[in-house]
């Protein structure tokens, strides 16, 4: 077939409208979100007084850090997806939620007494963190990556790095919701390590699903 | 300067093309080509293989371009999505060739040479995948691409409805951009 011919078929083809990649990843949130809320409400529930307890400032923190990286996640997800974009700005920007969480840590360490940094780096339910964090970002993960799928990465393996850390943060800001544990330096071991595991599977599912 | 204002071009084309142009859109695509063929065929000749391949590069890339157009931020500059959708491609068709290389920093603007026409034979395009797609969608691709049939015509010649024949148009070129991928050159 010529080129010019099959330029032909392409133009011919030019009337059916695609979705834009940011209207292609909302849309699947929403179907995505809504599961991960309906099982956080079916195995988890709201922690006993939040609204009450919102004024403290540890929990406060550990909500609006998740809520400062599902925002920066996902403008990095969408630049992994726009062939030529600046990736790189966007990436170096993602860099303020870890700053924001040593400062916290950091402030931790001086308003609490060095035999009580132990007791609140293990918390009460790491290991009940590091499952339920997976297992809330799964739905969202899903939704990610098939919205993705209509993207153009340039490298299929960091776009789903880059869904997964989105999906973690999602999934991190429902438990967040939950756990009593309230401490930075809890949420900087226990958190930050179930995001990570959630960012290597998307990573392993990008590298297959977002090729194109 | 010439380049900018070449790009400034194609984003114009490629905007009305969103909007609903397409001779525009088709303007575009072949505008596009000659470049796209001086790119594949300098990337394949830096790899150290024939530039016979050129056509199945550009054909694959103008598949590319196409079915992600969607990914164009109609604000940002079109020069650079278009060059890393080529490269991205390039990337691909060499390392399915068997050949690892690392495309130096380039853009557009190195791309000048617009005198570029398509060879009257080459040695593998997209007929090779023609056969491996379902023969409804087939048909459809064939009429309209090889026949210059208009959805309208296409639709009483193959008697289908003109929704049917968008669909499976649409469905065609996306399952020969995929076999692009799966194909062991």
């Amino acid at each position: 077939m010529k080129t010019g011919d099959l330029i032909r078929a392409l133009a011919a083809d030019s009337e059916i409208r695609l979705r834009p990649p940011g209207q292609a990843l909302v849309l699947a949130l929403i179907p995505g979100v809504a599961i991960a809320l309906g099982l956080f409400v079916a195995v988890f529930g709201l922690r006993p007084q939040i609204v009450a307890l919102l004024g403290e400032p540890r929990l406060l923190f550990k909500l609006c850090l998740a809520a400062v990286l599902i925002g920066l996640s996902g403008a990095l997800v969408l630049r992994l997806v726009r062939p030529g974009a600046d990736v790189r700005s966007a990436a170096l920007l993602l860099a303020v939620a870890p700053a924001l969480l040593a400062a916290a840590c950091l402030a931790e360490i001086f308003a609490v007494p060095s035999n009580e940094w132990g007791q609140r780096l293990l918390g009460a339910n790491a290991l009940f963190c590091l499952k339920s964090i997976p297992f809330l970002s799964a739905a969202p993960l899903v939704a990610i990556v098939l919205a993705l799928r209509n993207g153009a990465p340039e490298h299929p393996a960091l776009a789903g790095a880059g869904a997964g850390l989105f999906a973690g943060a999602i999934g991190a800001a429902f438990y967040a919701a939950h756990c009593p544990d309230d401490s930075p330096l809890f949420v900087a071991a226990w958190y930050t390590l179930a995001i990570a595991i959630v960012t290597v599977i998307g990573a392993v599912a990008g590298a297959r699903l977002l090729r194109w | 300067m010439r380049v900018d204002v070449r790009e400034k071009e194609w984003a114009v084309l490629m905007r009305a093309g969103n909007a609903g142009d397409a001779g525009s859109y088709q303007q575009l695509l072949r505008q596009l080509s000659p470049v796209l063929r001086a790119l594949a065929r300098r990337g394949l000749v830096r790899a150290g293989m024939a530039d016979a391949d050129a056509e199945d590069v550009v054909q694959e890339t103008l598949l590319a371009i196409h079915l992600k157009r969607q990914t164009w931020d109609a604000d940002a500059p079109i020069g650079p999505w278009l060059f890393a959708i080529a490269r991205h491609k390039l990337i691909d068709a060499l390392r399915r060739r068997g050949r690892r290389i690392d495309l130096p920093i380039d853009d557009f603007a190195e791309i000048l040479s617009s005198g570029e026409n398509e060879p009257s034979s080459v040695a593998a395009d997209v007929n090779r995948h023609l056969g491996c797609l379902p023969a409804g969608q087939r048909s459809v691709v064939q009429v309209i691409a090889v026949d210059g049939a208009s959805i309208d015509e296409a639709a009483s010649r193959l008697s289908l409805s003109k929704g049917a024949v968008r669909v499976a148009l649409h469905r065609g070129l996306a399952a020969l951009a995929a076999k692009f991928r799966e194909t062991e050159a």
